[in-house]
């Protein structure tokens, strides 16, 4: 048995605040679950900070953990609470470098999770990053991929959002591209989308539609690696998908980068432009297997006619 | 608590102090003072393209806060020239940042409104009313040293600041909180604002809290007490001489506390080094900005 994401989360995060003198702050992270199993069960002495419930407050405090030093990990436990938290982490840690050339390194972790959590809580919101400067933002769903973040970000003096998802905590595997000489279109993947996308790409494959898969894990930079450029240019044809909202969304972000650089359609699909309700019928959810299959079998029908 | 020049004076408070004490206070105050005005002076020669934010009239709170104590980390706001040098920043790097030179503090990036220094362990301000607060308090709680914050009466009524605040105090955070109240909001007046007081909040949320008139001896000698029983906060009414931004003013301010503080200067029989001091301040200060720009 390998470790999970929840596992290696924790199992890092004790190191950093035993061995490196590091800090873990949030709210209510010491509750009932410690954030499903990524907070280790330490103490206030040994680097567990437990927040006032005023999430500003809470994210200019960590800043200033982070500015003086300590490398703080800042859980925010539902990814929409970036609605607030986002003022002192987009405002000061992700510009201090450019004004001031002092580092502000800060690893964010904020957190997604979806079905009936309705509208303020649900999704991730890593698209508010992304369209701010100063700020790198990855979206790990594997311990491989969780690793490769947080030695990024020990590596650098730069703050990290790293938007994960609830549904990767429990995944011990890693996750590798999908690729056939004959597939009929690209599909690039984020965060939970990923879990669906695969289900679905299995599912077309079955109806005679062959898809390539791509993992995306860094939204930002965005570099697309030599095999993704590959693909698009044997398929003429692309898809990201996404857990944030598609309307100006890191979706169609990305997709607008691939296709001015490899001149083909990439299509995107993440949440819809509505608000999410509470009932399971009303949720805006992370496209489902359904709707990906769905879109890329309209897409490709499409184009074969 | 009624605005005034007085508001919580001590009687004879000043004679108390060391006679060299109040002088080089005096000499802060002047220099910040002299250097605001060649700020103003320059701003209106057209040379500055970006927007300034002097402390004209309330240059002495840094000065009597750094007479108390220059062991801080300090996270003030975009009104922060006197703190920045009243603690020993590079005033040549400030005169290069308000020329948006990348010789300045902030590499030209910071104007007038985000200056810091790390020699003297200042930091930049975002533009973000109030943020500083909070950051400080997490500073404080990340290094273990004292932290000094500086607000304004209006940054103050955000939300995240009495909540900062509150943290500080719950976990007995090393934090020195200033508000320098000129009890306006652009022109808007506290009371239209807001019914409660700054400091009543502070007093609630469990820390020692003053609210005080900005005579520079009272200041320093209330900071002095503080900085054993911290987090604690100090409400300062003052009064600025020129507009929230630019070099502007709407005539003369309720009370000239520059005035005032020469007026005691003699009283303790040190008129005579003061005058000395203020003219070489003025100078000094003129010095500063004709070497990095020449008058034309």
């Amino acid at each position: 048995m390998g470790r999970t994401v929840a596992q290696t989360i924790a199992d890092t995060s004790r190191r950093h605040l035993l061995e490196h003198r590091g800090l873990l702050l949030g709210q209510c992270v010491t509750a009932v679950g410690w954030i499903g199993g990524t907070v280790p069960p330490l103490t206030e002495a040994e680097g567990i900070v437990e927040l006032p419930m005023a999430d500003v407050a809470g994210a200019g405090i960590a800043v200033g953990a982070a500015v003086v030093g300590r490398r703080p990990i800042y859980v925010i436990r539902y990814q929409g609470f970036m609605w607030y938290n986002a003022a002192p982490l987009l405002n000061y840690a992700a510009k201090s470098k450019a004004m001031w050339k002092v580092p502000c390194p800060i690893f964010v972790r904020s957190i997604a999770m979806e079905g009936g959590i309705g509208p303020v809580a649900s999704g991730s919101q890593h698209g508010m990053v992304m369209r701010m400067p100063g700020m790198p933002v990855c979206a790990p769903m594997t311990p491989g991929e969780w690793l490769s973040a947080w030695e990024w970000f020990m590596g650098h003096d730069d703050p990290l959002y790293v938007s994960e998802h609830r549904r990767s905590f429990p995944l011990e595997h890693e996750m590798n591209p999908r690729r056939h000489a004959r597939a009929d279109v690209t599909v690039l993947a984020v965060s939970a989308a990923r879990l669906n996308a695969i289900e679905a790409v299995e599912r077309l494959a079955g109806e005679g539609i062959t898809c390539d898969l791509f993992h995306l894990v860094w939204l930002k930079p965005f570099r697309p690696d030599d095999l993704v450029l590959e693909s698009l240019a044997r398929t003429g044809l692309g898809l990201v998908v996404d857990s944030d909202f598609e309307i100006a969304g890191p979706s169609r972000s990305i997709a607008h980068e691939l296709m001015l650089a490899m001149s083909v359609p990439v299509h995107a699909q993440g949440l819809e432009d509505r608000t999410a309700g509470f009932a399971p019928h009303l949720d805006n959810g992370t496209p489902g297997v359904d709707a990906i299959a769905g879109r890329i079998r309209d897409l490709v029908e499409r184009r074969r006619r | 608590m009624s605005r005034s020049a007085h508001l919580g004076s001590i009687s004879g408070l000043a004679g108390k102090f060391a006679a060299a004490t109040s002088l080089e206070m005096f000499r802060k105050i002047c220099f910040n003072r002299f250097f605001e005005l060649e700020v103003a002076r320059v701003y209106d020669t057209g040379v500055m393209k970006a927007p300034i934010y002097l402390s004209i009239g309330q240059e002495h709170i840094p000065a009597a806060i750094a007479t108390a104590s220059t062991d801080f980390l300090i996270f003030a706001q975009h009104r922060a020239h006197g703190y920045y040098l009243s603690f020993g920043g590079d005033q040549g790097a400030l005169v290069d940042e308000l020329l948006h030179r990348p010789t300045g503090c902030a590499g030209g990036m910071g104007g007038s409104a985000s200056i810091h220094d790390p020699r003297i362990g200042m930091f930049g301000h975002s533009g973000l009313m109030g943020d500083q607060v909070p950051i400080a308090v997490g500073a404080a709680l990340g290094s273990g040293r004292r932290v000094l914050t500086v607000m304004g009466d209006a940054s103050a009524e955000e939300d995240y600041v009495c909540s900062a605040m509150g943290y500080a105090a719950t976990k007995r955070l090393p934090v020195l909180f200033v508000c320098e109240d000129n009890d306006l909001s652009i022109l808007t007046p506290v009371a239209t604002r807001r019914s409660w007081q700054l400091a009543d909040v502070a007093r609630a949320v469990g820390m020692a809290a003053l609210d005080i008139t900005d005579d520079p001896w009272l200041v320093a000698h209330h900071v002095s007490d503080l900085l054993d029983q911290l987090p604690a906060f100090v409400n300062v009414r003052t009064c600025r001489q020129v507009w929230h931004a630019g070099t502007g003013n709407d005539g003369e301010p309720e009370w000239n506390r520059f005035a005032l503080i020469k007026e005691t200067l003699t009283e303790l029989g040190l008129g005579n080094e003061a005058a000395v001091i203020q003219e070489e301040a003025r100078q000094r200060a003129a010095r500063a900005w004709d070497e990095r720009s020449p008058r034309r």
